[in-house]
């Protein structure tokens, strides 16, 4: 289990709307989640007509906070009313992007929350299973959502003719065994089937070719606990609770050098310098930002003086950022960025999946370059060289792992070009002594 | 021979899917928790249960990072480095799980108790540098936390 205290410490700035039964003892329980408004936002589904419940959805504003940010309800009204083959709801929690720890409370305080979520994206695209695929190292959260289940079959929130409805709705837990890849749709469908976790081609979007042949909807752990909260209280407050065009809430996941990590549920829009300097209570030891990832390490990083941007799809966007995720990384002015770097491709050489040959080829040269760069036996072309291998993984892969590699090392290149120059100059890393904790 | 608990659970987890092969992974996951690693009987088990042939399991094993094929340690330490994790100390921590145990990355002391892994985001970032013990978490690690974890757990007996 997650020590409670690193995960909600809470700030006065936060904007409770996923998180608002987390702290209260027990609120994993159906007895706790009946007393705090649970299931009645399935309850208002079911008197709704499934288009209504789409709708309601796609007016909020709600955008996937696996990373892509495209709207939750025009995705469920990609799904053909009618269909031969069975349609699915498969809720993503293989949550694996470094700086990201957001599923882990949602599911072990409010597994609840996420259930009524996807029985009600079940119902809005009449679909009679959901899956839940939980990565394989998440052990106790496939614990704690099998007993939730059943909880909720006991009550008659799931299973057969659901509160006189006439609508069915089955959910089943499904754990994975160790792959980053999984979390991108289509491979995590492969892996639901029982393959290996390799993308598949898209169009046809699972919206139209997913699970097993038939329509499916996969939505991440966070998009789906919003759902209740947008049917109960309507599209039109949800909306107002972020910024144009990014709906509601956001968990931030505050890592790295900050006085204060923690996940913090805060409206779409909250100024990122703002994350850092308050919620997170500032830099430890007074040290100066050098730069700050925004959104889970595929994202490129932003510099000190870009942290005044919004945190919400469309303004990271600009930027040429990411909302992604939802971690942001803080790197203090000790922080060596080679070896950011070099960690980064390590871990995507690592996990990409070797279907397509840029990835699979370049991630390792990425990573052998900047290992060799950050030990200081770097060559001048380096630099330029990792930039080449790079940009030619950058859009050509199936599906966005290659990207991922790509970006982040990228922006390290450019905003950062003289830590890498220095380390070539020196024959060594300048930062090795200054940084916290590194192991040589 | 797998354990009669065991079979009963591969039953009721084949029984979610409309394909038997969609349990595959899971029941290596829960095979491997009950025997300690993917042995060969496992893989025969799994293939005759869902209906596939053993070489379509065996392709799966070799795709997942936290299927063994050998035996691992009854303790497996598996310290994070990635980012969230380096920038505060994670590699340390690793270094020093190394030291302290006298093994290096995947490999196991020669009585069985202990193995060392290097692995990729764990999801704790919040509470970095982290670790997990086979599935449990250990969050915001010190030298001094690590040291007393090892000492309890040498105190548990022999493997």
């Amino acid at each position: 289990m997650s020590d409670y205290e690193n995960y909600l410490k809470g700030s006065p700035l936060e904007v409770k709307v996923i998180t608002r039964r987390m702290g209260i003892p027990n609120s994993a329980s159906i007895d706790v989640f009946l007393q705090n408004d649970g299931y009645q936002a399935l309850a208002k589904a079911l008197s709704m007509k499934p288009d209504e419940v789409i709708n309601e959805v796609k007016n909020s504003g709600l955008r996937g906070r696996g990373g892509a940010g495209f709207n939750t309800g025009m995705k469920w009204s990609f799904v053909p009313k009618q269909s031969a083959k069975p349609k699915y709801v498969v809720c993503n929690a293989d949550e694996s992007e470094p700086g990201t720890c957001k599923d882990r409370p949602l599911i072990e305080f409010d597994p609840h929350q996420l259930i009524e979520g996807i029985a009600i994206a079940g119902y809005a695209i009449q679909s009679s299973q959901g899956y839940i695929y939980v990565r394989g190292e998440y052990r106790y959260l496939l614990d704690i959502l099998d007993r939730a289940l059943q909880e909720a079959y006991a009550h008659g929130y799931l299973g057969k003719n659901i509160l006189g409805s006439g609508f069915n709705y089955d959910i089943a837990t499904h754990t994975g065994a160790g792959a980053y890849e999984c979390g991108e749709e289509t491979a995590l469908l492969n892996s639901l089937e029982g393959l290996r976790g390799y993308p598949r081609v898209k169009p046809p979007f699972p919206a139209v070719v997913g699970l097993y042949g038939g329509p499916t909807v996969v939505n991440n752990v966070e998009t789906l606990s919003n759902v209740p909260s947008i049917i109960l209280k309507g599209a039109e407050w949800y909306s107002k609770l972020g910024s144009p065009k990014n709906g509601g809430t956001r968990l931030f996941c505050l890592s790295g050098h900050i006085n204060r990590p923690g996940v913090y549920e805060l409206p779409m829009g909250f100024p990122l310098r703002r994350i850092i300097e308050e919620v997170g209570g500032g830099i430890p030891g007074g040290k100066k930002l050098k730069c700050v990832i925004p959104g889970g390490s595929s994202c490129p990083v932003l510099l000190p003086e870009e942290i005044d941007v919004p945190m919400d799809f469309d303004s990271l966007a600009k930027i040429g950022s990411m909302l992604g995720s939802g971690g942001v990384v803080v790197m203090d002015e000790d922080t060596c960025v080679v070896k950011a770097a070099l960690r980064i491709s390590k871990f995507y050489a690592h996990e990409s999946c070797g279907w397509c040959i840029p990835c699979r080829e370049g991630t390792s040269w990425l990573k052998n370059l900047l290992t060799r760069l950050h030990a200081g036996a770097g060559v001048a072309e380096d630099p330029d060289t990792a930039l080449d291998v790079a940009f030619n993984i950058l859009g050509k892969t199936l599906c966005p792992l290659g990207d991922a590699a790509a970006l982040p090392v990228i922006s390290m290149l450019k905003k950062f070009r003289h830590e890498f120059e220095e380390h070539v100059k020196l024959g060594a890393c300048p930062y090795e002594k200054r940084m916290v904790g590194v192991g040589h | 021979m797998l354990s009669e608990s065991l079979k009963a659970k591969f039953d009721q987890v084949i029984a979610r899917y409309p394909l038997k092969r969609s349990a595959i992974v899971p029941l290596l996951m829960f095979g491997q928790d009950e025997i300690g690693h993917v042995s060969d009987e496992l893989i025969q088990e799994i293939a005759r249960a869902v209906e596939v042939r053993p070489i379509e399991v065996i392709e799966d094993i070799s795709y997942y990072s936290m299927l063994h094929r050998q035996p691992i340690g009854k303790y497996n330490f598996q310290v994070c480095t990635n980012i969230s994790c380096l920038l505060r100390g994670g590699e340390a921590m690793l270094e020093h799980c190394s030291k302290k145990l006298g093994i290096g990355h995947k490999q196991t002391t020669a009585d069985g108790k202990f193995s060392l892994e290097e692995v990729e985001c764990l999801g704790a970032c919040c509470g970095a540098p982290a670790m997990q013990v086979n599935y449990d978490f250990y969050e915001n690690l010190t030298p001094e936390k690590i040291d007393a974890l090892i000492e309890k757990l040498n105190k548990n007996g022999s493997a």
